[in-house]
């Protein structure tokens, strides 16, 4: 029998795990891991973190060596994918070859929702994804220029703070009421609001940007309600879009994300798919879900390699997430989708440290933990193993000091 | 050359060889140890690092961090000398060294 080829389209951590766990699960067939970013598959989330504010390099942030690729027989290579077909079994690549396949993994990633305004194109207009997206920020992020960075989620504020680390004037401009609306509860978007105003960042929700303007380069953000913000740098952070294109021009189902199963299986048999560029029912929240994280990534590309090598692993593990700002580590537990209550240990108002706790029907289905990993695990192990809800009793309402921590 | 010893909860063992600078979890991956998953990247956020360092060792590898011990506080599988090992900055003088890994992950 020929050697089978596996090929794993996109080289970031969903990609890089796959690849990984191929290795692990005994896949004896080639491997071969394309990608179009330059260097080694890296770290995403410290980009906006570590790495934009200068005290990491792009080396240290590889996910593995590039011996770990060597050793482990796996093939790097710098292309685009530009199509499947499907029936021969074959990717075609940027470089003009093509490349045959037994099995495919797509784990094409997602890009950032584009500014769709009059001046978005002026030179200084920065999105934040990739390292090379943070070198063209850093060259022109210079201590005292003015930074504007429009959106408030996460990306947006991971971005302020690591400008003002960079001794940069940041304001943010947030479409909705509060920072975070999306994906928190309003005490937990008031207390990043807090921090962000006490570390010197403006902070202006409401906000709708209308226009850029500037000649060759942005000058100014121009706001709805006519009012200008002066800007030498702009960064946009307002979500991102999968990049599902292949797949679908493959015929592949595709419902907001190349459709998953829970081993991470697409509508074709040979081909799989993990990361932000899929979306999977979750029976926990009774709908489909397309997760933004790596923790996710990597639990459906262990799926995914163990389908590939024909055995089962379920996609099972909760939702989690983090977020690094200042001094403030937010961990997140599980998915807060539907809440109609949530109980607060620590307060959100004085403190750096506290969590807030998200109940549906008076049972736990969420945790967001600021300084608190304690919490954090507790939480993430409770709604991983409980096999029957958990209540506000049960809930740890005690603060870090009172535990001598 | 500085190598490690991880010893898996079915006693299987695993020897890499250290880089100076580099965390013990990235030895580890970089190794393809299987059990240790370090699906944050080294910034103690997620708990899936943990080893168990052999007592002998422990004195001469370091007490965990307080974030580091609060992740560890919860964990069923906690011994008085586990550790996250993305927050253990390896040395050379770190030859001989053996951790063993938990049976389960976070």
């Amino acid at each position: 029998m020929s050697v089978q080829r596996a090929v794993i389209v996109g080289a970031s951590h969903a990609g890089a795990q796959v690849a990984a766990s191929l290795r692990q699960e005994g896949w004896a067939g080639e491997v071969v891991l394309v990608g179009d970013e330059s260097a080694l598959p890296c770290q995403r989330p410290p980009l906006s973190k570590a790495y934009l504010a200068g005290k990491s390099t792009l080396a240290e942030l590889a996910i593995r060596s590039a011996e770990f690729y060597a050793r482990q027989e796996i093939r790097l290579l710098g292309a685009t994918v530009e199509r499947i077909d499907r029936s021969a079994g074959r990717v075609s690549l940027s470089t003009g070859e093509s490349l045959a396949y037994d099995k495919l993994a797509l784990c094409t990633g997602a890009r950032p929702r584009r500014l769709r305004v009059p001046g978005a194109h002026l030179a200084g207009v920065h999105y934040l994804r990739t390292a090379a997206d943070v070198d063209l920020i850093r060259a022109t992020a210079k201590p005292g220029s003015r930074a504007v960075v429009v959106g408030g989620g996460y990306v947006g504020l991971e971005t302020a703070a690591s400008l003002r680390a960079l001794g940069l004037d940041v304001t943010v401009l947030e479409a909705t009421e509060r920072v975070l609306e999306r994906v928190t509860a309003p005490e937990v978007s008031a207390f990043f609001d807090r921090i962000h105003r006490e570390e010197g960042v403006c902070i202006q929700t409401s906000a709708l940007v209308e226009a850029l303007a500037g000649d060759a380069r942005v000058r100014e953000v121009v706001l709805s309600s006519g009012e200008s913000v002066p800007a030498d740098l702009v960064i946009v952070g307002i979500g991102i879009e999968p990049n599902t294109e292949l797949a679908a021009s493959a015929g592949l189902v595709i419902d907001n994300g190349v459709v998953i199963d829970d081993r991470a299986r697409t509508s074709d048999p040979d081909i799989v798919a993990a990361g932000d560029c899929t979306s999977r029912d979750i029976a926990r929240y009774g709908s489909r879900v397309r997760l933004e994280c790596v923790p996710s990534a990597g639990e459906q590309a262990k799926a995914a390699a163990a389908t590939i090598s024909g055995k089962c692993r379920e996609i099972r593990a909760l939702p989690w997430f983090w977020s690094d700002q200042y001094d403030v580590k937010l961990q997140i537990a599980g998915l807060n989708t539907g809440y109609d209550e949530v109980v607060l240990s620590g307060d959100p108002n004085r403190d750096r440290d506290f969590t807030c706790f998200y109940l549906r029907q008076g049972e736990l289905i969420a945790a967001d933990c600021v300084n608190r990993p304690r919490d954090f695990v507790f939480s993430k192990r409770l709604l991983t193993q409980a096999t029957q809800g958990v209540g506000r009793a049960e809930l740890p309402l005690v603060t870090v000091s009172d535990l001598g921590a | 050359m500085a190598v490690v010893t991880f010893v898996s909860h079915d006693g299987e063992t695993h020897a890499a060889s250290l880089e100076e600078g580099q965390s013990l979890m990235q030895v580890a991956t970089n190794n393809a140890v299987p059990g240790i998953d370090g699906d944050c990247g080294g910034e103690a956020a997620c708990g899936t690092c943990h080893v168990i360092v052999d007592p002998r060792w422990s004195d001469r590898v370091g007490p965990s961090g307080a974030d580091e011990e609060q992740m560890l506080a919860m964990n069923p599988e906690r011994e008085p000398t586990s550790r996250l090992s993305c927050q253990m900055v390896v040395s050379e003088a770190w030859d001989g060294l053996t951790v063993r890994l938990p049976e389960f992950q976070m």
